[in-house]
């Protein structure tokens, strides 16, 4: 008896140590502001003083960073810019992840994991490996440049633009597009589509009539899954964007480790996470659906 | 068999004209050539994996012949796609669109056809009176009882009004008293419309129940093609006279003689002509009772209709069992 209450409570203790706890830190820095010291960060809570301390130090928690970043174009253009990447990349992930999965999915069983297994090999090196990779094949003497002068065609300066993050982000996301939409497509009764055609369908019509519709939670869990972690990413707008792209990834970055202003690199993933709440409920939702 | 009785008397509606279709060199269908005339009820029965699918599905336009020709209306339909034959099917899954509305599924062929809004809504009003299903058209198809899904997949297959409706296991998926229900109103409503049907069974009383004509298909090849009742007391070999219906069969020469277990007579008290037999099984139906009795290593079947005083017999009992000359039919080996 006492055991199943233990077990019932350990994802609430797993959340509670790994989630509440680490958030409500970042959410108390948010509401700081800086100093010169170690940590650079005021007030601080003394337990010592009891009572007052505690006090003391709620009443000098203020929301001064929020509207410091409300005010500073900077910071909305970060903002602004980390949606627009992430939005970009999520729709060319679209185009070109939902052809892959079709693909895929009219395969035979056995190509078919063959497949599968070659959209998750990728994962099998270094994340990390692979972006420094793309560096040697966009940078201006790179890979890319070399095979376009053999073909006598002018060379590209990728490397450090808005096009390599978007590239970047395309590559790295893939799988994460590809799958869901796999999963969905390959569940697909073949009679369906049989019957949009035997009812006047041509092979084209009956694609769009009755397996793209069908395909919507899919492609609803993967435009989410990738849209979600792409919109704080890091790695790739500051090895392939260059220092001028401005992301929130980046910005919590620099404000942290760069200006030792912790309270702005807290309220920027605050925010970040605010924002994203939305598009987590709904995937949530569209999960909870699919499931039931 | 008499070459008259398998060929309509007026120009069929549907001709194939040895058509053979392989899949890795095995032929599903072998060379068929079958005629289907205009307002026919036609069935195809076969055990699984005898073609008879793949016959429908080579009309549908699902597969090409890779020999012969298919000739609808007296048109060779070879080059047509699924989507331009004036034919359709009602699936076996009944294949009803999940994310479309009753209405809408039944609306779906009829709008390819580039029927407009009020003629549309007029039309599968019609169809959803026709299979009881007023009211519902609102509903998605998971709302449904399977019962009620099989007629919307009635209704959506017939509302564009093909040439001839093409019927695959379309009772499969029924509970026994619901499919012999159906089958009734399927008649029903195939003589109200006049409308061509092809049904494909593995279900040989479905068959005779429903069919004017039948093909037994075995392998890829049409064994025998005519009425039900045709077949039944004429058999033209023993696979068909096996597989319509329950059968003896006593060795006769090169051949074989088939009795049905109805024509057999069992007795508990020897007589001139009757073979020796020991009772092995006594299932009891109701309107008649089943007899399995051993006869020289020989199993026979007898039914018997329970009309009169029943029979004082038991299982392990010894009986004797004939049956009058001329019952039953010579097939072939």
């Amino acid at each position: 008896m006492k055991r199943a209450w233990l077990a019932a409570l350990a994802p609430y203790l797993w959340l509670a140590v790994f989630f509440a706890f680490p958030f409500l830190l970042v959410a108390k820095l948010s509401l700081s502001h800086t100093v010169l010291a170690m940590p650079p960060y005021a007030p601080r809570l003394d337990l010592s003083q009891g009572q007052a301390g505690i006090r003391a130090f709620v009443h000098q928690l203020s929301f001064e960073t929020y509207a410091r970043m409300a005010t500073d174009r900077l910071y909305v253009s970060a903002f602004l810019s980390s949606l627009s990447f992430a939005g970009v990349a999520t729709a060319i992930l679209l185009i070109v992840g939902y052809p892959i999965a079709y693909g895929m999915s009219r395969f035979g069983l056995g190509a078919r994991q063959g497949l599968l297994l070659a959209v998750i090999l990728p994962f099998w090196t270094s994340f990390l490996i692979r972006i420094y990779a793309w560096i040697a094949i966009l940078k201006p003497a790179g890979l890319l440049n070399q095979a376009l002068a053999w073909l006598h065609i002018a060379p590209l300066n990728l490397l450090n633009t808005p096009a390599a993050v978007i590239l970047g982000l395309v590559y790295a996301y893939l799988p994460f597009m590809v799958l869901p939409l796999f999963a969905v497509l390959e569940k697909q009764d073949e009679s369906l589509i049989e019957a949009a055609r035997d009812l006047g369908c041509t092979a084209t019509g009956a694609f769009w009539k009755v397996t793209f519709p069908l395909s919507l939670p899919g492609v609803a869990a993967g435009a989410l899954l990738c849209f979600i972690p792409m919109v704080g990413e890091f790695v790739i707008p500051d090895l392939l964007g260059g220092s001028h792209t401005l992301m929130l990834g980046r910005t919590i970055w620099t404000e942290f480790f760069a200006d030792r202003d912790w309270p702005a690199a807290s309220a920027v993933a605050i925010v970040l996470l605010a924002t994203l709440a939305i598009p987590i409920a709904l995937f949530q939702r569209q999960q909870a659906k699919v499931l039931s | 068999m008499d070459e008259g009785s398998d060929r309509p008397v007026t120009a069929p509606l549907v001709r194939f004209e040895g058509v053979t279709r392989r899949f890795d060199d095995q032929a599903a269908v072998d060379a068929v050539s079958l005629d289907i005339a205009e307002g026919e009820f036609f069935a195809l029965l076969g055990p699984s994996g005898c073609g008879k699918t793949t016959l429908m599905r080579l009309l549908a336009g699902f597969e090409a012949p890779d020999a012969g020709r298919i000739l609808l209306a007296g048109e060779d339909i070879a080059g047509l796609p699924p989507h331009r034959r004036p034919v359709h099917m009602m699936f076996q899954s009944y294949a009803l669109f999940p994310h479309l509305s009753v209405a809408k599924n039944i609306a779906f062929g009829l709008r390819q056809r580039k029927m407009v809004g009020d003629e549309v809504a007029a039309r599968v009003d019609e169809m959803l009176a026709l299979v009881r299903l007023e009211g519902l058209g609102g509903r998605r198809p998971d709302q449904l009882s399977g019962g009620q899904q099989q007629r919307v997949a009635l209704a959506r297959a017939i509302a564009p009004k093909p040439k001839i409706l093409l019927l695959d296991e379309p009772m499969a998926a029924l509970d026994r008293k619901l499919r012999e229900e159906t089958q009734l109103e399927l008649m029903a409503l195939q003589r109200r419309l006049g409308m061509t049907f092809m049904i494909v069974t593995h279900d040989q009383d479905e068959a005779m129940v429903v069919a004017d004509r039948m093909a037994v298909m075995r392998a890829g090849k049409i064994e025998q093609i005519g009425p039900p009742r045709e077949v039944y007391d004429h058999p033209v070999n023993r696979y068909v006279a096996g597989f319509i219906g329950e059968t003896n069969l006593f060795p006769q020469g090169e051949a074989w003689r088939a009795v049905r277990p109805e024509a057999m007579t069992l007795s508990e008290t020897p007589h001139s002509g009757a073979l020796a037999a020991q009772v092995a099984e006594i299932a009891y139906f109701g309107d008649r009772t089943r007899y399995v009795v051993k006869a020289n290593g020989q199993t026979l079947l007898i039914s018997r209709a329970n009309v009169g005083p029943p029979l004082g017999v038991a299982v392990g009992d010894k009986v004797w069992v004939s049956h009058p000359l001329d019952a039953g039919v010579t097939v072939s080996a």
